[in-house]
This record gives structure tokens, C-alpha cells and sequence, in this order.
């Protein structure tokens, strides 16, 4: 396949960037859309160019580390895919393929298709934790969970953070992870002691982070490469409004 | 948005409810709006209700169009630098069209009170007799003002059955099977009022009501 690729180009969070086209050939349809990538990186090394930086680890879909926006769709074409398991396959010889970063507000580009998103981690660290007990693992069945928490739980602890929600947003909103985040613990008696604080202080981070706000649009969860579903903000919302409600929910009272 | 929108809607199936009175005849309507005016009495003074009404579904509106603008700006800040390659949004049509639709939305409503209300672009405006302004206005030969409102009230459609789906989504709607069924009441909701307001114009039209 030969391919004919137009990609973000911006050396620091300080330079105004542009978009750059590169032809690349003999790729293979076998090949994962980052394995394509190295082999332009190759090339570009050899010719002595400076090489696409993009975020990558485990290239097995479960880390969260790889993402970018490609043809304007967040992880590419296929549903329920990070980049890293996306292939070659999916795109025919002779495509002009548009690749761009994350483009959010809180999400500052470091470089080309890399950028910051410790955005999220402040989200996190505003209530997305338990006060677990340290020492030995305690015995399995000593706290019963609801077959239907457990499973809805799961399903929001599928989230990897990789940040598609908010690259998809048409309002630049990361509420879909937000509420992955916290109705994943908020279904579980490890997560009820924060419950309150949590939503509100994660709220508020998120709203802290520059990140826009949800309208339930929808186009969040049809990027999510772990399927986290729509109605987890419903979820997210249910227990902010009742942690708005009671006194307990706000922090510090 | 949620809680002011919902008062809307209480105020839409108020209205559209009146409206079809006009197939009970020009007594019955006139009578009805006449009752309007005069609910509340001897207690209220005429027109107090009315006032009353006019008042909170205004603060409604005022709000609902304030926390549009505030998550508009903030949707805005959120991207400051947009993308290249931008394709339109996958997942529905009314949720793409919820901003400009609100804007034609407001548009109409100013078009509706100065047609039927105060009667400034009414060919009849007679207050005591708005059996006859809705027949004027809906004449054959007044074409054109049927096409206005059928754009006002199809956009509504549109900007219901997002919004009333986000609605319940905000005030905790949960599961995703309360979801599905959010958004079928939202569209058979959205499509029965727009028959509901729409079957009025088209009657005249068609010369059922006259």
C-alpha cells in the first residue's frame, strides 16, 4: 500500500504548528496504524528529518497511552479500538489519511501528536481513590456486591484514560471519563466512605482544567475504545445531585 | 437547561392542548382564549394570571438561553485550536442542531407573539376574535406565513427530542435500558406535538377550519 499521510507538525507547546504531508510506501496491510508510523519515522530518521513524536506503550489497547485524531475521528475508523490495535487493513492503497492530537484546551500539545494530559490525573486526584486499608488483601466474600453494580462497575473500570472522549467532544468535555471515574467507585461499598466529596471534587477539578461542559451529545461514547456507555453520566449526574443536596456532600463540613 | 426546559414543555402541551379547540368551532375557541384571561377570577384581578404566567415562562426562557450561552462559551474556550479535518457529528442530527435551532426557535416565538399576540403582523388582530386572526393567517394566499410556522415548529421537534432526552439524562436518567426508553418517549413526544401544533395550520389550508 502506498499512502499519502498529513500530520500535525508542532515542535514545542510554543510553536503554532501545521500540518505536514509525507508520502509513505510499501506499507503493509498487516501492519498496526503505529507500526506505519515507525516505518515513516525510519525513513524520516535517515533522511535526517526529526521524527513524528507520538505517544505509544503497550500497543495491546489496555494502557491508554496511545491516541490520536485520525480523518477527524478519535483511535481512527474502527469502534472499540485504540490506534495501536487499529490495522492497515482497514485503509485502502492510494488514501490521504489526516492524523492530528488530542485538541482540547487542557489538553496542551508537547509535541506533534503528543500531549499533556495530566488534566485527567488532577481529576483523579480530586476523589477518584478509595481509603483502603493497608496489609493482607481482605477474603473475597467478606463484602457482597450486587451481580448488576458489579457488572455496571466493570464496565466504567474499563476505562484507560487515553482521553478520546474529550478529543471527540464537540464541546471539549471530559465528563464521560469523569463519570466512568466515579461510578465505578460509587457502585462499590469500598467507594461509598468518599462517595459525596468525590463527585463534587471531581466535578470541580474537571471544570478547574478548562474542559467544557456535557450536553449529551453522545459522541464520547461512540469513540470510546472500551465502550464506556452514555449512561454512566446519568450515573455521574444522579450522584452530584444529590451530593449538592445533603451538607455532608460539600468538602470540609 | 434541564429544569427551565421542562417548564417550557409543561407551557408547550398547555398551549398546543388550547389550540386544538379551534376544531370545536369559533365559539368554543374565542371562548377559551376569553377564559385565559380571566382565570383566577374573582380572586385575581383579569389578566393577573395571565401576567403571572407571562412572567415565569419569560424567566424560563431568560434562563434556559443564559445556560446555553454559558456552555456555548465554554465548549468554545474548551478547543481553542479547532481540527483540520473535522467530520460532521456522528451520532444525531437534533443533538448537532440544538444551538442554531434554539436561535430560529427564539426567532419564531418573536414572529408568533407579534402575529397572534399583540397582532402587529396579524392581516385581522382583532383580540376579541382569535378564532378569526388564526383563519387570516393561515389563508392559501398567505402561504408563506404556514411555511414559517412550519419551520418554527419543526425545529422544535428537533431541538425536543434532544432536549428532552438530555433532560431526563441531567435530572439522573442511569441505565442504558431507561436510556433507550428515554429516547423513544423523546421522539414519540417531539413528533405528537409537532402533529399536535402543526394540524392546525394545515386545516385551514385545507379549508376544514374557516
Amino acid at each position: 500500500m502506498n499512502l499519502t499521510l498529513r500530520i500535525w507538525r508542532q515542535k514545542g507547546p510554543d510553536d503554532p504548528g501545521r500540518m505536514v504531508t509525507y508520502p509513505v510506501t510499501d506499507v503493509s496491510p498487516d501492519m498496526s496504524f503505529l507500526e506505519m508510523l515507525d516505518v515513516l519515522n525510519e525513513q524520516l530518521t535517515l533522511a535526517g528529518d526529526d521524527p513524528v513524536a507520538f505517544d505509544h506503550d503497550c500497543r495491546e489497547g489496555i494502557c491508554g497511552a496511545c491516541g490520536m485524531v485520525i480523518n477527524g475521528v478519535a483511535h481512527g475508523p474502527e469502534k472499540a479500538t485504540t490506534v495501536c490495535q487499529l490495522h492497515m487493513r482497514h485503509f485502502s492503497d492510494g488514501d490521504t489519511i489526516d492524523i492530528e492530537p488530542w485538541r482540547a484546551k487542557a489538553f496542551p500539545v508537547i509535541k506533534d501528536l503528543v500531549v499533556d494530559r495530566g488534566a485527567l490525573d488532577r481529576i483523579i486526584a480530586a476523589g477518584g481513590y478509595i481509603t483502603a486499608p493497608t496489609g493482607s488483601a481482605p477474603e473475597a466474600h467478606s463484602q457482597l456486591v450486587r451481580k448488576a453494580d458489579a457488572d455496571a462497575a466493570f464496565e466504567s473500570a474499563a476505562c484507560i484514560g487515553c482521553g478520546a472522549c474529550v478529543a471527540a467532544c464537540p464541546n471539549g468535555s471530559a465528563t464521560l471519563f469523569l463519570a466512568a471515574k466515579v461510578t465505578h467507585l460509587s457502585l462499590l461499598p469500598q467507594g461509598q466512605p468518599e462517595r459525596m466529596t468525590r463527585v463534587v471534587g471531581m466535578v470541580d477539578a474537571h471544570d478547574a482544567a478548562g474542559f467544557g461542559g456535557c450536553t449529551n451529545i453522545g459522541e464520547c461514547s461512540a469513540v470510546c475504545p472500551k465502550e464506556i456507555p452514555l449512561s454512566t453520566i446519568g450515573r455521574l449526574n444522579r450522584d452530584y445531585l444529590r451530593a449538592t443536596r445533603e451538607r455532608s456532600g460539600t468538602p470540609g463540613t | 437547561m434541564a429544569v427551565t426546559g421542562i417548564l417550557l414543555v409543561l407551557f408547550l402541551i398547555a398551549h398546543m392542548i388550547g389550540n386544538l379547540k379551534i376544531f370545536f368551532g369559533p365559539a368554543d375557541f374565542d371562548h377559551y382564549a376569553h377564559w385565559l384571561r380571566t382565570i383566577g377570577a374573582p380572586v385575581l384581578p383579569e389578566d393577573w394570571y395571565l401576567w403571572g404566567q407571562r412572567v415565569l415562562l419569560g424567566a424560563a426562557l431568560v434562563a434556559h438561553i443564559w445556560a446555553a450561552a454559558v456552555l456555548a462559551r465554554r465548549a468554545r474556550a474548551a478547543r481553542p485550536v479547532r481540527y483540520v479535518h473535522r467530520p460532521k457529528v456522528q451520532v444525531s442530527y437534533a443533538a448537532r442542531t440544538m444551538r442554531w435551532g434554539g436561535v430560529i426557535i427564539a426567532l419564531f416565538v418573536v414572529y408568533h407573539l407579534l402575529d397572534l399576540t399583540t397582532g402587529d403582523l396579524n392581516p385581522v388582530a382583532d383580540q376579541r376574535r382569535p378564532y378569526a386572526n388564526v383563519v387570516a393567517d393561515f389563508a392559501p394566499e398567505r402561504w408563506w406565513v404556514t411555511l414559517i410556522y412550519v419551520i418554527g415548529i419543526v425545529t422544535l421537534g428537533f431541538h425536543l427530542r434532544h432536549g428532552m432526552f438530555s433532560a431526563l439524562r441531567s435530572l439522573g436518567q442511569q441505565t442504558p435500558r431507561g436510556e433507550r426508553r428515554a429516547r423513544s418517549a423523546a421522539l414519540v413526544f417531539a413528533v405528537a406535538l409537532c402533529a399536535g401544533y402543526l394540524v392546525v395550520p394545515f386545516a385551514v389550508l385545507a379549508g376544514l377550519v374557516g
